[in-house]
């Protein structure tokens, strides 16, 4: 099991929950089993089979976009951590 | 939480006056940051200048590194983003397409400062407003600037809040 960090935006999808427990050796596996179990939140998270260009995922620490994006490996007892990108432009 | 829409943003000058200078000093490209201050407060107490990544007058955004770091500091003391700023340097001080789009904080006080039309050069008039981005909808609050916050019992971190 890894603790997933829920971003204020989505915790709408976890009752409010900060954290929750997802089951899975990959970030993919991993999204799947949240959405098992708090529907809706994948789609916030994949745009097709790829990471939103917006959504910033961590596996202990590390940016999943330079460990190998979503088939990056997720240890049992790892710490995944979901930000949105803080972003704007004037155009 | 139980926070009542919030109407108006109340920030002290020394820290308005650091998102000012911080985005003359970075134009023509965009800055940005944060105050954080103690969650549930509403007060912007810890000015948090960030690095463009996108180093860009037409975009900004967090280094995702940069974000991690923040958002694990402001976590470790209790903290929440109570102010994102960010320039505008050709454009008005108001929420983009994009910025809407993006927002990602609907508890946040989204503010804007314009570099545009001159307003780059320190002491003169420069655009610093305020708005609610909450699910696409963007309305404008006043800002209320305050030479210090009151001592307002209710501006400190409750244990029992979370």
């Amino acid at each position: 099991m890894a603790e997933v960090r829920i971003p204020t935006i989505l915790r709408p999808y976890t009752d409010g929950e900060r954290a929750v427990s997802a089951a899975g050796g990959t970030v993919a596996a991993i999204i799947d089993d949240l959405e098992a179990n708090h529907e809706g939140i994948k789609e916030r998270l994949l745009d097709g089979d790829d990471v939103r260009r917006f959504v910033n995922i961590y596996v202990d620490d590390e940016d999943i976009r330079f460990t190998g994006g979503l088939s990056t490996e997720v240890a049992d007892g790892a710490t995944v951590v979901i930000l949105p990108a803080v972003a704007g432009g004037s155009r | 939480m139980t926070d009542k829409l919030k109407r108006v943003l109340t920030i002290d000058r020394t820290t308005r006056d650091a998102i000012v200078a911080h985005a003359r000093r970075d134009h023509p490209d965009e800055a940005c940051g944060v105050v954080a201050g103690p969650i549930g407060s509403d007060r912007p107490t810890r000015f948090i200048p960030m690095l463009n990544a996108a180093m860009s007058p037409t975009f900004y955004e967090f280094d995702s590194g940069d974000l991690l770091r923040l958002y694990r500091e402001m976590d470790d003391n209790d903290e929440e983003p109570v102010v994102i700023y960010h320039s505008h340097t050709a454009t008005e001080a108001h929420p983009s397409r994009t910025d809407i789009n993006l927002a990602s904080e609907p508890n946040a006080h989204y503010v804007l400062v314009s570099t545009r039309d001159g307003a780059e050069a320190d002491g003169t008039p420069i655009d610093f407003r305020s708005f609610r981005i909450v699910g696409g909808e963007v309305t404008e609050e006043e800002v209320q600037v305050v030479d210090r916050y009151a001592d307002d019992p209710d501006a400190t971190p409750k244990k029992a809040e979370h």
